[in-house]
């Protein structure tokens, strides 16, 4: 009975420390996007809240808490309350089975992958809810966007990952980063990302579209469809959905690491090096984490470096690029996946 | 009541409760919105069950893209602010008669048939999990049943494209 009680405790501990790492990202994000969106214009960024304006999330944390609750008297009510909660709840449930190191995951099911799949694809009903509960032609229309995006991109985003699941033989995410230890030629890292590039192209494309990132952020454009779905949305509930879309991010990258970039698995070339002066404890606990949260850093600047060079795509040119584009080199991909996986080459 | 009960009268309750909250609605809107927690309770009975593949492909199919696609559908031809003053027509003889005869069937098939019933012990453990038993059977046994099924949404996808066409050129003429 105790080791229940311990097991239940761990399980607990994990969830929160899982939890906080997501809600913690949040603020960080902020920061870097305004500071790099700042730098990337030539202009300085956020500077007076703080060394480096590193305290203005959390003063923007309090702006949105202390404004107005604003609820427009058109609104269908049940449903405009449960819009932020449901776009918010699928982006947080994503990092349940996320591996951050060898031992610190919440659950490792042995159909991790497709949970990630499965979890992802309910994150457009907050936003398609918000669209249509507003009852406002701008935030209908930008629900109406998130749909069709949705149902495109996510054809990708699954297809995009089957050569991972050849090669790793395995849906749970913890396998995965373990199929990808050692080395080629005694530097090359045996990330997915190699055999696989194809493949992770794809998937990048359709999580920025999955993100509702420029240059996909159609459903909120804001230059045509004024904010899009929380158009009608104040305060803390619209505190929401900006957080989802960040969680979103921060989850998004995690899988991506995951599966293209091994994970926790040191980096190539400074990882032995770093690793053979630290003492053996700090190199099987910590070190894992650390490497995790240094790739995902890059993915997650990566992906603010994109909003701030790329054009938005018109409408038609998303759907174009999804369904002419996209899916037919997904397929092909998974036919050379295949094809590769019978040669033996990998 | 163990557990294993309280969790399965937990979903059956749901996925019932829903379901008719879902046929009752005169909100098309809020009839597809009770779909889903019907459809991801539905899941969960599969998770229950052993069948973790097949909860996730119920998920991931249902929820996340017919369920989409159905609000689509009704947000594009506006029927969002449609609401039915009747929401059965002319058919509720057709209707009870219809259920009459699923209910007999199924009281008839569960009589009949000897499944263990959702507190019977698990059938079969398959090493690897339920997913590779799935693939493999899919792609052995019933490897052409499966192919031909992909033929018929094939052909339906034609179909589609060409009713879509023809409307267009109609409608540009």
């Amino acid at each position: 009975m105790e080791n229940v009680w311990l097991y239940l405790l761990i399980l607990l501990l994990k969830m929160i420390g899982v939890i906080t790492f997501a809600l913690l990202g949040v603020p960080v994000m902020v920061w870097v996007e305004r500071k790099g969106s700042g730098h990337i214009q030539h202009r300085h960024g956020p500077l007076y809240v703080g060394p480096f304006g590193v305290m203005q999330p959390i003063a923007d944390a309090i702006k949105l808490f202390l404004k107005e609750d604003i609820t427009p008297a058109a609104v269908d009510r049940p449903l405009y309350f449960l819009a932020p909660i449901m776009a918010f709840v699928p982006a947080l449930l994503t990092f349940a089975v996320i591996p951050i190191g060898p031992h610190l995951q919440v659950a490792d099911i042995n159909i991790g992958l497709l949970f990630v799949m499965a979890i992802s694809s309910m994150g457009v009903y907050g936003l398609v809810m918000a669209g249509w509960s507003s009852n406002n032609k701008y935030a209908l229309l930008g629900g109406l966007r998130t749909a069709a995006q949705m149902i495109s991109y996510e054809l990708i985003l699954g297809l995009s990952v089957v050569g991972v699941l050849m090669y790793s033989g395995s849906l749970s995410l913890q396998e995965i980063v373990k199929a990808q230890e050692g080395v080629w030629l005694g530097f090359i890292p045996r990330w997915f990302v190699i055999p696989q590039f194809l493949g992770w192209v794809l998937f990048m494309v359709a999580a920025f579209a999955e993100t509702n990132r420029l240059p996909f952020d159609l459903p909120e454009a804001e230059t045509e469809l004024v904010a899009g779905y929380h158009i009608e949305y104040s305060s803390m509930k619209f505190a929401l959905f900006f957080m989802a879309e960040y969680v979103a991010m921060i989850s998004i990258s995690c899988v991506m690491v995951v599966l293209f970039f091994g994970g926790w698995l040191p980096l190539p070339v400074i990882g032995p090096i770093v690793e053979s002066i630290l003492p053996v404890f700090v190199v099987s606990y910590l070190m894992p984490v650390v490497w995790f949260l240094m790739k995902i850093g890059f993915f997650l600047f990566f992906m603010v470096w994109v909003r701030f060079t790329f054009p938005r795509l018109r409408y038609d040119q998303l759907m174009k690029l999804g369904w002419k584009v996209l899916l037919p080199l997904a397929i092909f991909n998974v036919f050379l996946s295949g094809i590769i996986r019978m040669a033996g080459l990998t | 009541m163990g557990l294993e009960s309280i969790l399965f009268y937990y979903f059956a309750i749901v996925i019932v409760a829903t379901a008719a909250l879902a046929v009752s609605r005169r909100n098309p809107v809020y009839a597809v919105l009770f779909l889903l927690p019907c459809l991801v309770h539905i899941a969960g009975l599969w998770l229950f069950l052993g069948a973790e593949f097949l909860a996730a492909i119920q998920i991931i199919i249902y929820t996340g893209a017919i369920m989409v696609l159905y609000l689509f559908v009704i947000f594009i031809l506006d029927l969002g602010s449609f609401r039915t003053k009747r929401i059965i027509h002319q058919q509720k003889s057709l209707a009870i008669a219809g259920g009459l005869a699923l209910i007999v069937q199924l009281v008839v098939l569960t009589i009949a048939s000897t499944f263990p019933g959702p507190f019977g012990p698990p059938q079969e453990v398959v090493s690897g999990g339920n997913t590779q038993a799935v693939g493999g059977v899919l792609y052995t046994d019933f490897l052409f049943p499966f192919e031909l099924a992909s033929l018929v949404l094939l052909v339906a996808i034609f179909g589609a494209v060409v009713l879509a066409r023809k409307e267009s050129e109609e409608t540009s003429s």
